[in-house]
């Protein structure tokens, strides 16, 4: 049951975080179909925000050199290259590995491998998820991660103490503490995507949403967003692309769906993303709540022993 | 396309979101491929072959659009029945002379009634003239002043004559069977007839479709003919001249389009007026005649108005009509003046100072050692840059500095270091490839010193004619009478202490046009006139500003115009967004299809109209026929689009201003593992070649060393993530770090037969030299079938050096110099290597390295083997072809 303040379940999150008149959740969907991999999210973003280098180191993950999303990088782009059904000449067909992951989340298209093109090349631009619950903001004890009227979360700076309590919390691997480079007055505070929070106060797109050529980030409100989604899954699976699914749009997933949610076309595993996200937080009440029986069971025992050894 | 032009390839998703099929040819599966659906992996260098074999499809179906071609192209016209083709003659045309490798184009002209006048316009009369246009680049010098044949060739608009132009094509393609072009391409039989059925489907009344290629596709030693082809499969098509169709090109940066209209090319001048030549051009009225060319049809007969303008508008009040408008001040060409030739002269020391401008050839052209030992034998450097780049920096630490060939305490030249304002720093116009002028402002101020092209120049001449001020010398007269005033404005000190920033605005004003009296703006061209009343640097450009107005300044937004968007932005010339537009209507002058509506003739107001500006005379109406004996406009018929084109047609069949051919043939590329399935001709018999022991090409595939030193294919081109040679992307960090190291693509098949490891260290190796980088195994690439065997393509990106933030070898040290015979541009998108695991040698052991390969292949003396290849009696029966009357004795045989 979602109640006030609940951690879990559908709500919108800015009245929820108290907000009188708030405007419409804002959110980003990010559409990897039309995604051409150009990086220009990541260069958008680390000039917008300020955000500083993140590591000059050839990866060898295709063309992914960024890693992963951290401190440092906001905006992340992955690039799988999905293995042919049909091998090159002179060349074995390589065979899936199959690591044992569970295939929960989004369903499996049920698309046969013959069916499926030849060889794919799949790019996603990841960013932070601004879920609906976000476990970061329950866990932060200065008040730093805050909701914002846009139902976003952001950090705050000059508040953020780097306990690294956010770090732990989040069920995606966001959010973290920034490690460097030397001298950065930021160095051991938590950094994320604040959706460009001080864009939005002056009625701005996002940078990388404002930079993506191919609006493959489309920033808005999240209710319209979602509906565009779900019409845009439908297209494509009209035009035979079965594997199309969205990621994160689902109020009834384990954060209470994503202000940023993605279409992918493939297992979110094969983007990294973790199949069957839950706020970590979602069993903190009733965890108080068996803290508190156990706490009063005590209580009772103890006073059943005392009272029991009244003569 | 969405590697290099990201931005562009948006209108390529919205297609495809709106259904558009997208197939994508490619070596190599890039981000382009990614999103496609369908690639097609092609062998590098085999082009001309494939779109032969579409070309070919469309004829022997006859799926070209008939009514178009019969009327608009010359596909009726009849050819000499003096022509030979390749297919005669082992891959020669007629008229070939094997001792200069020119052609005399005498044998491919249209059959006339009087021949010997007719003739005598061709820009070439012999082989010499044409080896005279290669040294020049100036066979093409009518590129846009269309092919100067006789207004009126004998036609058959049957198309059955045997010697028109249709039937020629038809034999000459007729070999490029699927089956050809899959032997050739190593593209499947499958996806060849796809990309056919797509291309033709969506062409004809209803449809179009549109070709769009990036620069590498020019840089090959059959270049020109690339365009060729595809310009003859886009006439064949109906593509040409309407809506979503027509050839467009994507240029390696931000206004290449507006660096060849107002050109920093040595073979041109603004408006693609030719470089007057010291032989050929004595005086004025021969520099005029030869772009205006008497007797034919179309807008160049004006070219004196523009001719004159552009005089004008350099020397002012001191050009008149009594001295020539100051002809004679202006420098002639005598010769090869190609960037390669000039590199090459540099190293032999005949070249003293070099300017370089936002430009790092130091990575970014062919053959880099070549490139910095040149720049490290001169007496001064000017480099303006936004960073240090490596054309500024080799004197200390280029990989010549570790081999000991540059020593910094000896290297002689100076080098001067500007800093030059970024584009957002400086205001001024970008020219994009539809030919549109878009105004940009100075957004922020340059740092520090860092100062525009304009201000540098500018100050430049102001300080040099201050100089030779009071000089008597008469060399020192065109400098002195230069008109150079122009208003300055920017920070008031510096305005107040002589060095403000030159207005961008009127240097605009000047290359729109205005009348001398009154300084009123022209409205176009047609104002120009040419007793000196008027003045205008760049004739296609006037109208850009007309009514004082910078049109290229416009921002009307799309959503409140037509689809034409006329009022974003100003194309040339005056403001069409599709040239020879008149294509778009029947021959009656009624749309094609409503769907494809462009620009069509009104009966009720006996003009042309549309949703462009008509690219035609406004009330020539389509059934106007040229009287008999006309020339110039007035030979232009109602019927004819193509108005720049001699006889106002699409050329399929190019008589003339083409050095290498009238039709586009396949040849290998100078470099190949494989032999020319087609024809004993090997590679373009007449492509420019510069033979010297520190330029060696690796060997022939006819020598057996070939396949065994140098048995792999290898290309380059650009990640997204940088920018051409680095200098605006490998010294910025937030770039710099998406791409932070050189490596080379391989295929799986091709790592396990070298033996290499995915992020391990590899080397790549040419005659040239061997340059190393991480090693990237990918199913991206794919080995190809070809002529029956399996050829492995290597891949690499060309964005590093050894300066910036991250540096790595560079992939242009790869190539050698062999230049494409019509314009002189280099092949450096193919190229045979060998890879081998493991990192290079370094310092001195690296030139011993590269050489023992030039050795073991046999090419160490820069001797490749020969060019022309043909059988001798191939060679001797095209040498019958050309001019009996007109053959020279044989030249000396200039530098190849």
């Amino acid at each position: 049951m979602t109640g006030p303040n609940s951690l879990f379940g559908p709500l919108d999150p800015a009245p929820d975080a108290g907000y009188v008149d708030a405007p419409k959740r804002k959110g980003f969907f990010t559409d990897t179909s039309v995604c051409i991999g150009c990086k220009a999210c990541e260069v958008a973003c680390k000039e917008w925000n300020d955000v500083p280098e993140n590591l000059y180191q050839m990866l060898g993950t295709s063309y992914d050199n960024s890693h992963s999303l951290n401190a440092n990088q906001w905006r992340h782009v992955a690039f799988i290259e999905r293995p042919g059904t049909t091998p090159a000449p002179d060349q074995p067909a390589a065979a899936p590995v199959d690591i044992g992951m569970p295939t929960v989340g989004a369903a499996p298209s049920g698309v046969p491998d013959e069916a499926k093109p030849d060889f794919q090349w799949l790019m996603s631009s990841d960013v932070c998820k601004h879920c609906t619950h976000a476990a970061c903001l329950d866990v932060c004890p200065t008040g730093s991660l805050f909701r914002s009227e846009f139902g976003t979360v952001v950090v705050q700076d000059d508040i953020c103490n780097g306990c690294g309590y956010c770090v732990a919390a989040c069920p995606y691997g966001v959010i973290d503490r920034r490690k460097g480079p030397e001298g950065d007055s930021r160095v051991g505070i938590a950094q994320k995507c604040t959706l460009c929070y001080d864009r939005l106060t002056d009625n701005q797109r996002p940078a990388c949403a404002q930079a993506c050529p191919t609006e493959s980030i489309q920033y808005g409100d999240v209710d319209e967003l979602r509906e565009r989604a779900s019409e845009r899954v439908a297209t494509l699976h009209e035009q035979g692309v079965m594997d199309a699914r969205l990621y994160g749009n689902d109020p009834e997933d384990g954060v209470g769906g994503t202000g940023a949610f993605f279409l992918l076309l493939d297992e979110p595993e094969v983007y990294g993303l973790p199949p069957d996200p839950v706020v970590t937080t979602k069993d903190l009440p009733r965890m108080y709540q068996r803290a508190g029986l156990a706490a009063a069971a005590m209580l009772a025992g103890v006073a059943v022993s005392f009272l029991g050894r009244r003569p | 396309m969405a590697e290099a032009h990201p931005v562009g390839f948006q209108w390529v998703v919205e297609a495809k979101k709106r259904g558009a099929r997208i197939i994508h040819v490619d070596p190599r599966f890039t981000r382009t491929s990614a999103l496609a659906h369908q690639h097609v992996p092609i062998r590098v260098g085999s082009d001309i072959a494939f779109l032969g074999g579409i070309i070919n499809h469309v004829l022997q179906n006859e799926l070209d659009f008939r009514e178009y071609v019969v009327n608009y192209t010359n596909a009726a016209n009849i050819i000499s029945d003096k022509f030979q083709d390749v297919d005669d003659l082992d891959g020669l045309f007629s008229g070939f002379d094997a001792e200069t490798r020119t052609y005399d184009p005498t044998s491919w002209q249209f059959a006339q009634e009087d021949q010997q006048g007719d003739l005598g316009r061709a820009q070439a009369d012999d082989a010499g003239d044409t080896a005279a246009q290669r040294n020049t680049a100036s066979g093409l010098q009518n590129e846009s002043h269309g092919m100067q044949v006789g207004s009126r060739p004998p036609r058959d608009e049957t198309l059955q004559h045997p010697m028109c132009v249709y039937q020629v094509l038809k034999r000459h393609y007729a070999r490029y069977t699927p089956e050809v072009v899959e032997q050739i391409c190593g593209v499947s039989q499958e996806d060849f007839l796809e990309v056919c059925r797509a291309w033709t489907e969506n062409s004809g009344r209803e449809r179009t479709t549109a070709l769009v290629y990036s620069v590498g596709w020019t840089q090959h030693s059959v270049g020109v003919q690339y365009i060729r082809a595809g310009s003859i499969l886009q006439l064949l098509t109906g593509n040409m001249g309407r809506p979503g169709g027509g050839i467009m090109a994507l240029r390696g940066h931000a206004s290449i389009q507006g660096s060849t209209d107002i050109p920093t090319l040595f073979n041109i001048l603004p408006g693609y007026l030719p470089m007057p030549n010291a032989e050929k051009h004595q005086t004025l009225t021969d520099w005029i005649d030869s772009v205006r060319n008497p007797g034919s049809k179309g807008f160049w007969a004006n070219a004196g108005a523009y001719g004159i303008n552009l005089l004008k508008a350099y020397w002012g009040d001191a050009a008149t009509p009594e001295n020539d408008f100051c002809f004679d001040y202006m420098p002639r060409i005598t010769g090869d003046h190609g960037t390669y030739r000039t590199v090459l002269d540099m190293i032999d020391g005949k070249v003293q100072g070099y300017f370089l401008l936002g430009q790092n050839p130091a990575v970014g052209s062919a053959h880099g050692r070549a490139q910095r030992l040149g720049m490290a034998n001169l007496d001064w450097l000017v480099v303006r840059d936004l960073f240090e780049i490596e054309s500024a920096t080799f004197w200390k630490d280029s990989p010549e500095v570790a081999t000991g060939e540059i020593v910094p305490e000896e290297c002689r030249t100076e080098v001067f270091l500007f800093p030059a304002a970024s584009h957002v720093e400086k205001e001024g116009t970008f020219t994009q490839t539809q030919r549109m002028l878009q105004w940009r402002e100075k957004a922020v101020e340059p740092p520090g010193d860092a100062r525009s092209e304009l201000w540098f120049f500018y100050h430049l001449g102001r300080l040099v004619r201050e100089r030779l001020a009071g000089s008597d010398d008469e060399r020192d007269r065109p400098l002195l009478d230069l008109a150079w005033d122009y208003p300055v404005h920017g920070n008031p000190e510096e305005v107040a202490g002589g060095w403000g920033e030159p207005s961008a605005e009127a240097v605009l004003k000047e290359i729109n046009g205005y009348e001398v009296a009154t300084g009123r703006p022209l409205s176009g061209f047609l104002e120009m006139k040419d007793d000196g009343s008027t003045l205008g640097g760049c004739w296609i450009y006037s109208g850009v500003y007309a009514d004082g107005v910078n049109q290229a300044a416009r921002r009307r937004s799309r959503h409140d115009q037509s689809f034409v968007a006329p009022e974003w932005g100003w194309a040339w010339p005056m403001n069409r967004r599709i040239l020879y537009n008149r294509a778009s209507a029947d021959p009656e002058g009624r749309p094609w299809s409503e769907r494809k509506a462009y620009v069509w003739w009104d009966e009720d107001t006996q003009e042309w109209t549309g949703h462009d500006v008509p690219d035609f005379e406004k009330t020539k109406p389509p059934s106007y026929r040229a009287p008999e004996g006309s020339d110039g406009v007035a030979a232009i018929e109602g019927i004819d689009p193509f108005i720049m084109q001699g006889d106002g047609k699409g050329a399929l069949y190019a008589p003339q201003g083409l050095i290498d051919g009238p039709l586009p043939t396949h040849y290998e590329p100078v470099e190949s593992p494989f032999r020319n399935l087609l024809h004993g001709q090997q590679g373009n018999p007449t492509r420019k070649e510069y033979r010297r022991a520190d330029n060696p090409m690796n060997p022939d595939p006819r020598e057996t060393a070939a396949a065994d030193v140098f048995p792999y294919v290898f290309t380059t081109s650009r990640l997204t993530e940088h920018h051409t040679a680095g200098g605006m992307s490998r010294y910025v960090e937030h770039l710099a770090e998406l791409q932070p190291e050189m490596f080379v693509e391989v295929s799986p098949a091709l790592a396990a037969e070298r033996g290499l490891e995915h992020m391990g260290w590899c080397h790549v190796v040419t005659a040239r030299s061997a340059i190393e980088g991480r090693v990237m195994v990918t199913e991206r690439l794919r080995p190809l079938r070809v002529e029956g065997r399996t050829v492995h393509q290597v891949w690499m990106p060309y964005h590093w050096g050894q300066g910036g933030l991250v540096s790595g070898d560079s992939a242009n040290d790869l190539f050698g110099i062999s230049l494409d015979p019509n314009v002189l541009i280099q092949e450096s998108k193919v190229g045979t290597c060998d890879v081998r695991p493991g990192r290079r040698p370094t310092g001195p052991a690296l030139r011993e390295y590269v050489e023992g390969y030039a050795r073991r292949a046999g090419v160490a003396d820069g001797d490749q083997g020969p060019v022309v290849t043909a059988s001798a009696a191939a060679q001797q029966e095209s040498a019958a072809g050309q001019d009996a009357a007109q053959q020279h004795s044989p030249q000396q045989r200039e530098d190849q």
